[in-house]
């Protein structure tokens, strides 16, 4: 059959994904065991590494103030930096295919600006109860959502700049709710709210830290196993409709789905910009547009990039720390002007 | 059979689709012709339910479209359509494969099976695209990209095609071969199709029967040679025209007589 050896680039494959995947979970795994020794306290490599590898039941000869460097401060960041990264990357690119619009990413449509609202109403207002965070950015980012979503959408349907005019509003609407905000606050709590405004990851908490790894991967899983639809709404919705999706529940489950993603996301570390552009570009620049390997691969290579950059905002200026946001946004904004001259 | 029944579409206020009622035939092609805003392409996108009548119904086998699941239509009836803007860089056989969607099993990631890739290489064989299979749509000419839309329809295995316009982008050689494709899977498979044409001729020499429409109503239904006749063209489209035999195929063939006012 001709197309048995003409088409294998023409097309993902079920072994190339794998593939994709599991060369990218290596990375992934393996970083954490190199970022875990990176820091301002140096650790012995061979000792954490050993320690790392029996998951936390021996010490393998590090003292019990390295050891707790490592299991209490570093794994916890680094994990939580794992799960940041892939949520965004993800909810970027399930964005990115069902709006049919390359630019869009939950920092630039302002959905991480409606997640930050609902997490700075659970700070001021529900501060005693951990959970009130995570349940309100959720709130707050499906709302942005479905707003950007409405105000995007004309009579001709959403255009690429309408989408992005529409998240600058809601953003900027969003920003002067969060000012406004924060002059509710002491003059003490405000360096650290700007700080996490601007993406930090040193906060991680303890009940928050599962919750956040679970909404990850499930987010990661169910989006995936939309892809295929995905795939046809990313010629058009019309396309899409005529050859089966269901359309309208594709767009809710990924609505909810990224929503979450971005909530546990922004609840845990501030709104970290940009991951959810640079990452699924990168993601479908390398293997293409099908959303069957480009969604799996942005979700386990956007857990990497922020996880390197994390330890950059952690390791440059040590003893002193950058916002994860701050080196996100570095590299994200070039290449968004970049992306934005080509379409 | 997918059949509309006193059918109307609204938009608004407006009526554009008034009381239509149209059978398609198991190896039939049928041509609906008509001026522009005559409620054609609204009255093709009510057959597989893309828009909701605002009464009277389609079936499918006798089941009303609004009661089957997108999946289910999609299997029996296909849409070529004009194509909507391409944003992401697609290669012409993942595009086709697009068209293999409904037949998927969705427990999975939905990968395509040895047969799907069967069907697409037969089509894209049968379409002159299996030499481009590897191409990005942007890529392509017009008339290709038209092809790969027509390919994906046909990939759908679907026994029921709307096509709206399927001719707009291509020459004279290709809008022969896009209808002789049609054609053949209608006499094939038995299949029907409904296409929304302005090339009255191209409807003469290709379609079994035809639909002349004017402001949403149905003027005339019938064969080539009742329904393409100098009155019937006058009172639609408010033009002269003279419809002789074609010489060779004997189908009408129609030719407007252009008077100079003035």
């Amino acid at each position: 059959m001709a197309i048995a050896t003409s088409s294998i680039s023409g097309r993902v494959t079920a072994r190339k994904t794998l593939i994709a995947c599991g060369v990218l979970l290596f990375a992934l795994l393996g970083g954490i065991g190199i970022m875990a020794l990176v820091g301002s306290e140096t650790l012995p490599a061979r000792a954490s590494v050993c320690s790392l590898l029996s998951f936390g039941n021996s010490t393998c000869g590090l003292t019990s103030e390295q050891f707790d460097i490592l299991f209490q401060i570093r794994l916890p960041r680094i994990l939580l930096a794992a799960a940041v990264g892939g949520s965004l990357a993800t909810a970027g690119a399930s964005y990115q295919a069902l709006l049919r619009n390359p630019l869009a990413e939950p920092y630039l449509l302002g959905i991480s600006n409606g997640a930050a609202v609902g997490t700075m109403i659970a700070l001021v207002f529900f501060g005693a109860n951990e959970w009130s965070r995570p349940t309100l950015a959720f709130s707050g980012a499906l709302l942005a959502t479905f707003v950007v979503y409405r105000l995007a959408r004309g009579r001709a349907g959403a255009t690429p700049e309408r989408l992005i005019l529409s998240g600058v509003i809601v953003t900027t609407f969003l920003s002067s709710v969060i000012v406004f905000i924060t002059t509710l606050m002491d003059a003490t709590r405000i360096r650290s709210f700007t700080f996490w405004l601007l993406g930090d990851l040193s906060g991680t908490s303890k009940t928050l830290l599962p919750l956040t790894i679970g909404i990850a991967v499930l987010g990661a899983v169910i989006l995936s196993l939309n892809a295929r639809s995905l795939n046809l709404l990313m010629l058009g919705e019309r396309d899409a409709f005529d050859l089966g999706v269901e359309v309208g529940r594709v767009r809710l489950v990924v609505f909810i789905v990224a929503s979450l993603l971005v909530g546990s996301s922004v609840a845990a570390s501030g709104s970290v910009g940009y991951v959810g552009l640079v990452v699924p570009h990168l993601a479908r620049l390398s293997l293409g547009s099908d959303n069957r390997i480009s969604i799996p691969a942005a979700a386990l290579g956007g857990a990497i990039f922020v996880m390197v950059a994390d330890t950059l905002a952690r390791t440059v200026i040590a003893p002193r720390e950058l916002p994860v946001g701050a080196i996100t946004a570095l590299i994200g904004a070039p290449l968004f002007i970049y992306l934005l001259r080509r379409s | 059979m997918l059949e509309a029944s006193q059918l109307s579409v609204k938009y608004g206020p407006n009526v554009v689709v008034a009381d239509v009622t149209l059978a398609l035939q198991p190896g039939e092609v049928t041509a609906i012709i008509g001026p522009n805003g005559a409620g054609k392409s609204t009255l093709l996108q009510t057959f597989n339910g893309r828009l909701k009548p605002a009464a009277g119904r389609v079936t499918l086998d006798g089941h009303a479209l609004d009661t089957l699941s997108r999946q289910t239509i999609a299997r029996q009836i296909a849409v070529v359509a004009q194509e909507a803007e391409l944003r992401f860089p697609v290669t012409v056989l993942e595009f086709v494969l697009g068209g293999r969607f409904a037949w998927a099993s969705h427990t999975g990631w939905g990968w395509e099976t040895a047969r799907d890739l069967q069907i697409a290489e037969q089509i894209l064989n049968e379409t002159e695209l299996l030499a481009l299979n590897n191409r990005l749509m942007s890529e392509l000419s017009g008339g290709e990209r038209q092809r790969a839309v027509l390919a994906r329809a046909l990939a759908t295995e679907a026994k029921y095609l709307l096509l709206d316009e399927p001719t707009a982008n291509l020459d004279l050689s290709h809008q022969a071969a896009l209808l002789y494709l049609v054609r053949k899977r209608c006499q094939t498979e038995k299949a029907s199709a409904l296409v929304v044409t302005h090339d009255v001729n191209l409807a003469s020499e290709f379609a079994d029967n035809i639909l002349a429409m004017k402001n949403g109503k149905a003027i005339q239904y019938g064969p080539p040679g009742r329904v393409l006749t100098a009155n019937l063209l006058h009172e639609v489209f408010g033009v002269s025209a003279l419809v002789d035999a074609h010489p060779t195929s004997g189908a009408p063939r129609v030719t407007p007589v252009y008077q100079q006012t003035g």
